[in-house]
């Protein structure tokens, strides 16, 4: 069987959990690959919880929220852009490759970019995987 | 006021977001409303739009929420398909009847799964889509549709038209939904009052073959346009030649279709809204087609509301806009190629030709004939325009007492001016019906909540089919199987339809029977569903909170449909999950604060005195604060409204009205030095000149602290004793002063301090100010030479006839451009005025006796102290920011909060008595509680954990977080630690996600509960 990835999303209630809806509605495809975790708001993600779905076994984990300017909680897109950082070094620190965590900002209206983002990071984990796979790193 | 019976309901007749704003107030402060939409679902024009200026937010998104409020409201009682036949009887009491048509689909059967829609075999072009798009003869009217129900299309259905015939639709509806015997019904509905809310239609360039339209498909209107653009429409968001599928490149928008002629379109009246939306459209398009060319082709670029001034300037100047202001000739096909020829006259009086791909047509507002009908029906009156007849002090009344109005049915408007009369409406409402109050709205009633502390965890799985739509792609069956191996499942049940009322009775059953105290329902999505699940829970006594929702069709069996086993693994997870994180689920309160029953309005002007009288006539007490020794703010420096009334007459008659009302208590000479508190529970200190203070308590403040008139710096101003501002010349004319009296030439010089650099808006009132000035100089004395030298003459809306009538008086309108600015000097006695004359390319001299300055309106030097104090923002310009341009208008994003009038932007009287109404409005829904319920999602802290670092305060968005010391026990030292104001938190977590602590977290998405939910998912 193909390798099947495992990629946890975090969706902020109001805008990228509603896209995924929207593309349930408009009968869009993407992987299986993905769970959804729905969050109030991308600024509620800690970033203990990317680390501890990585350890866990996740393949990637994204955090999906409104687009800048637009969080429904003023500026919580922003606080959770600003621990990204925080967050992409504890990675580095920990051995996980940067492409194994992404940050995605959309609007409730497009399910579109939301199925885009589910199917690249599939692919991109993938590639990530196959990689590994010879020395026996992950299965 | 009208004596008599009063019965607590109310009939707003149309579903846009007008209507439904006026419903959502009304039902939320105590009235039964019915709102009656006549198509299949409630939406309005706002469904049909792709995105809305000035913010480009998508606009489907921004109504959704509303939408689904009405739907499920205990007190809104939506009627589809109706129209209003007769209306009898009087203010308080009127008895009306509606005629609904058949929709052929039983609302109570049908699960909106589509599949009619799938098989059905007739294709027409579908409305929604402006004509551009298909849709089948059973349809919803738009996706999200509410009521999310089907309906056929009887003149299309090939079934209806020829019983016996087709019928595919019935014989594959599971829920037996279809009904072809379906018939006309006629209802007789007592209510108090009525509001209309039909709003309008585009106009229609077909008959009339206006600039070609209907002769090439590459003209096309600008609502089509939204359609193309709209993700949702027809082409998915993909712009291209309706004629041939070229690419468009050069596009143009030409504006004023159906509006500012007579001649062409029998519409005399602006349609006020056309510029913004070109400019939206023009903007737009450019993301979707790279390297697109937009022109839009104008007489007056009309952007006066709050915001678009830079809108249009940000279009010009980041995005490339180019704006042509000209006179079109004509437009014509260029041969065989499909492209258009546009001829036109430009601004230097050169007659030009030039090519585009594509040409929009910016078409106007008007009012549909079926309107008409209604105005009859409602016996009301209409102005020479068609448009209802209300007073510049009463803009929602009509004619006839008891009825009302908002939206596009009284003049063409945008989206937050009738969300503003929405709620305006509902405020007149309310004070005619204020006896009425909760005689006819019911309150949920709920049983005792068991008290679950003690038990241990059993869960009960609910797994929904929905009809085939998740049964036919996941294994339904294996998966009931496997959740019922799950850690502390006690029950797995299948339903075909988890939503549906019998299966929310056995939910109930079967909790009892089972003494289950956590609940998975394995469905749709819980942004539409969770609160009806939760309200199951409330029935069947278990707290709402113990509930999670696993959405395996959304998020699952739509969109794998192609791989079934996918499908059925992915849900097994999806469900394990939700287990996983409702074992950890605890009970929660939604808290509730009672409410102090007061209101408290700043600000003694036009705005801040309607809104203390109309809440004050509501029932309840009210503060009014005023700064000055006098009421009546600014309107006192005006003479009369664009529709001819006398100012101060009527402002004399709201002062008398204000100072007779028992229920207010008037501050003079005071202002507001402390506030502290929340939604409901408001402590405002005011201070008097004396220095005495006195602490208010009030559950709901207004904001109506008004403007001022800016002082001029330029034209001589202060130097030439014959340059005075509008005020002052207002006050001269007036006194009949022998400067004014005699002289002969006149000029007025418009934009003086608005609309440049560090004044980026537009003071909206000038223009007509002027004209009307100008046709009263004119009037008095034909021999008298006038000029009103303007940069886009704003006479918006029905305004347009003062405009039209000094152009046939005489007025001589000279156009100027920000940089070439009108030059003024003295001579003597004469003034010189200096302007640029387009036509004959050299300036123009003009000796004048008075120059007369439209000066801008700022915000009071004020603001930004009230706003500190009430933590409401004020915008770059200094004046209050509301919530949400379009759709919170009235509201600040601090909850109990309103703002009304000058102090929100610049804005004529009927603006603000409009606005001051829908604060009011608004404040009474806060005051019409005895207490607030509060959103059960808020975060609690820890003790445990939380050190008192307070990283979490500077995070919070809503300063709900304080920090405090526990005084020390059992010998330990003084711990800090923080505290939530649970009232004025919103659960967003953004404290959650910062805590090194793990001291914080937020209810129902506890660390617990997601760590759970991660481990959970990586299990499988
Ligand atoms: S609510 Fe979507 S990012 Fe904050």
């Amino acid at each position: 069987m193909a390798f099947e990835p495992k990629i946890i999303a975090f969706c902020c209630n109001w805008c990228s959990y509603a896209a995924a809806d929207l593309a349930g509605t408009a009968r869009m495809q993407y992987p299986e690959s993905v769970r959804i975790i729905r969050m109030m708001c991308s600024g509620m993600v800690h970033p203990q919880l990317v680390v501890e779905a990585l350890n866990m076994g996740a393949d990637a984990v994204m955090i999906l929220g409104c687009r800048l300017g637009e969080c429904h909680y003023q500026d919580g897109n922003h606080k959770a852009l600003a621990r990204s950082d925080m967050i992409v070094e504890l990675l580095d620190d920990l051995g996980y490759e940067r492409d194994r965590f992404s940050l995605h900002w959309l609007s409730s209206a497009e399910p579109h970019v939301f199925v885009s983002a589910m199917t690249e990071t599939a692919e991109r984990v993938r590639r990530l995987s196959a990689l590994q796979l010879p020395d026996g790193g992950e299965s | 006021m009208t004596e008599g019976k009063k019965i607590g309901s109310v009939m707003i007749v149309g579903g846009g977001v007008a209507g439904i704003q006026a419903a959502l107030d009304l039902a939320d402060s105590g009235f039964y409303v019915y709102l009656i939409e006549k198509t299949g679902a409630i939406g309005g024009t706002m469904v049909q739009l792709d995105k809305t200026f000035p913010t480009n937010d998508c606009s489907m998104c921004i109504i959704a929420p509303k939408l689904v409020e009405c739907g499920r409201h205990l007190n809104i009682h939506l009627l589809t398909l109706c129209e209003v036949t007769e209306i009898t009887g009087v203010a308080g009491d009127f008895a009306v009847t509606l005629r609904q048509s058949p929709r052929y689909v039983d609302m109570n059967k049908c699960i909106a799964c589509g599949i009619c829609t799938d098989v059905c075999p007739k294709k027409i072009d579908n409305d929604h889509d402006s004509g551009i798009g298909k849709r089948r003869a059973i349809y919803l009217r738009y996706p999200q549709a509410v009521p999310l129900k089907y309906q056929i299309d009887p003149a299309a259905c090939i079934g209806l038209q020829r019983p016996g015939t087709c019928g595919f639709c019935e014989k594959v509806c599971d829920a037996g939904a279809i009904n072809f015997a379906d018939v006309e019904k006629i209802h007789r509905i007592n209510v108090g009052a009525v509001i209309l809310a039909p709003g309008f239609e585009v106009f229609d360039p077909k008959p009339s073959g206006m600039w070609g339209y209907g002769t090439n498909a590459n003209i096309i209107t600008s609502l089509q346009l939204e359609r193309y653009l709209s993700t949702s429409g027809p082409t998915e968001g993909h712009l291209k030649r309706p004629l041939d599928g070229k690419p468009v490149r050069k596009m143009a928008f030409l504006q004023c279709v159906g509006s500012r002629d007579e001649n062409l379109c029998g519409n005399g009246y602006c349609s006020s809204v056309c510029c913004m939306s070109a400019i939206k459209e023009a903007v737009l398009a450019k993301d979707h087609v790279p390297g697109l060319q937009t022109s839009i082709f104008y007489m007056d670029m009309r952007t006066h509301g709050k915001g678009f001034d830079q809108y249009l300037e940000q279009a010009r100047s980041e995005a490339g806009v180019r704006f042509v202001r000209c006179r079109m000739g004509g437009v014509e096909t260029d041969g065989e190629s499909g492209d258009l020829r546009l001829r036109y006259v430009n601004e230097n009086g050169r007659q030009i030709e030039e090519f585009f791909d594509l040409v929009v047509l910016a078409v106007g507002l008007q009012t549909p004939k079926h309107v008409l009908g209604l105005a009859h029906v409602a016996d009301i009156k209409l102005t020479a325009d068609n448009f209802a007849a209300t007073s510049d002090f009463a803009p929602v009344k009509t004619s006839r007492e008891g009825i009302f109005t908002c939206g596009a049915i009284a003049g063409p408007k945008d989206i937050p001016q009738s969300v503003v009369e929405g709620s305006a409406a509902a405020a007149a409402v309310a004070e005619l019906l204020a006896p009425a109050r909760n005689e006819l709205t019911v309150l949920p009633k709920f049983p005792e909540e068991r008290d679950i502390s003690g038990e241990e965890v059993r869960i009960g799985i609910f797994i929904c089919h929905c009809g085939t739509n998740i049964a036919g792609v996941v294994d339904v069956k294996v998966l009931a199987e496997y959740v019922m191996t799950l850690p502390d499942v006690v029950h797995v049940d299948r339903k075909l339809f988890s939503c549906s009322q019998d299966s929310q009775e056995s939910i109930i059953q079967l909790i009892h029977e089972h003494r289950l105290n956590r609940i998975v329902i394995a469905a749709c999505t819980p942004r539409t569903h969770e609160p009806l699940f939760r309200e199951t829970l409330k029935v069947a006594g278990l707290n709402e909170c113990l509930l999670e929702m696993a959405n395996i069709r959304n998020h699952n069996a739509w969109v794998h449909g192609n791989n079934p086993t996918g499908a059925t693994n992915k849900a097994k997870d999806l469900v394990r999950m939700a287990v996983a994180k409702v074992t950890f689920g605890q009970s929660s309160q939604a808290i509730a604060v009672p409410v102090f029953q007061k209101g408290l309005v700043i600000g003694g002007g036009v705005a801040g005195m309607t809104a203390a009288l109309n809440l004050a006539q509501q029932g309840f007490e009210v503060h009014l604060v005023e700064r000055t020794d006098t009421l009546g703010g600014n309107a006192l420096n005006i003479k009369y409204t664009w529709g001819g009334e006398h100012v101060r007459t009527q402002v004399a008659k709201l002062i008398d009205k204000v100072i007779w009302n028992d229920r207010i208590v008037i501050h003079k000479e005071s202002i507001v030095t402390g506030v502290a508190g929340f939604i409901g529970n408001f402590h405002s200190t005011i201070t008097s000149k004396n220095g005495e203070t006195k602490v208010i308590e009030h559950g709901a403040g207004i904001v109506a602290i008004g403007g001022e008139a800016a002082v001029p710096s330029e034209y001589s101003y202060g130097s030439i004793t014959g340059v005075v501002t509008s005020v002052q010349f207002d006050k001269l004319h007036e006194l009949k002063e022998k400067h004014v009296k005699l002289a002969k030439r006149f000029v007025f010089i418009q934009c003086v301090g608005s609309r440049e650099e560090g004044h980026m808006y537009c003071s909206k009132v000038c223009c007509t100010h002027s004209v009307q000035s100008a046709i009263t100089l004119k009037k008095e004395n034909p021999d008298r030479n006038v000029y009103i030298l303007y940069r886009d003459m704003r006479t918006y809306g029905q305004r347009e006839s003062l405009y039209k009538e000094a152009r046939k008086l005489g007025i001589i309108f000279i156009n100027y451009e920000l940089h070439g600015k009108p030059r003024v000097t003295g001579r003597g006695a004469e003034i010189e005025v200096e302007v640029w004359d387009h036509v004959l390319h050299q300036p123009l001299l003009i000796a004048a006796y008075m120059v007369i300055l439209a000066v801008a309106i700022r915000p009071r030097q004020d603001a930004e102290k009230i706003g500190t104090l009430y933590k409401v923002p004020v915008d770059g310009h200094g004046f209050f920011h509301e919530a949400h341009g379009k759709l919170r208008p009235v509201d600040f994003s601090t909850e109990g909060m309103f703002v009304a009038g000058l102090a929100h932007y610049p804005k004529p009287v009927e603006e603000s008595v409009a606005q001051a109404l829908a604060a009011s409005a608004r404040a009474a829904t806060i005051l019409a509680q005895p207490e607030v319920k509060l959103d059960t999602i808020k975060a609690i802290v820890d003790d445990e954990f939380c050190d008192g670092c307070a990283l979490c305060i500077d995070v919070c968005p809503y300063h709900a977080i304080t920090l405090f010391e526990q005084a020390a026990v059992d010998g330990e030292a003084p711990k800090k630690l923080v505290r939530v104001n649970v009232a004025q938190c919103k659960g967003c977590g953004i404290c959650q996600g910062t805590c090194p602590k793990r001291g914080i977290y937020v209810v129902g998405f506890t660390m617990k509960q997601v760590v759970a939910q991660l481990q959970a998912a990586l299990a499988g």
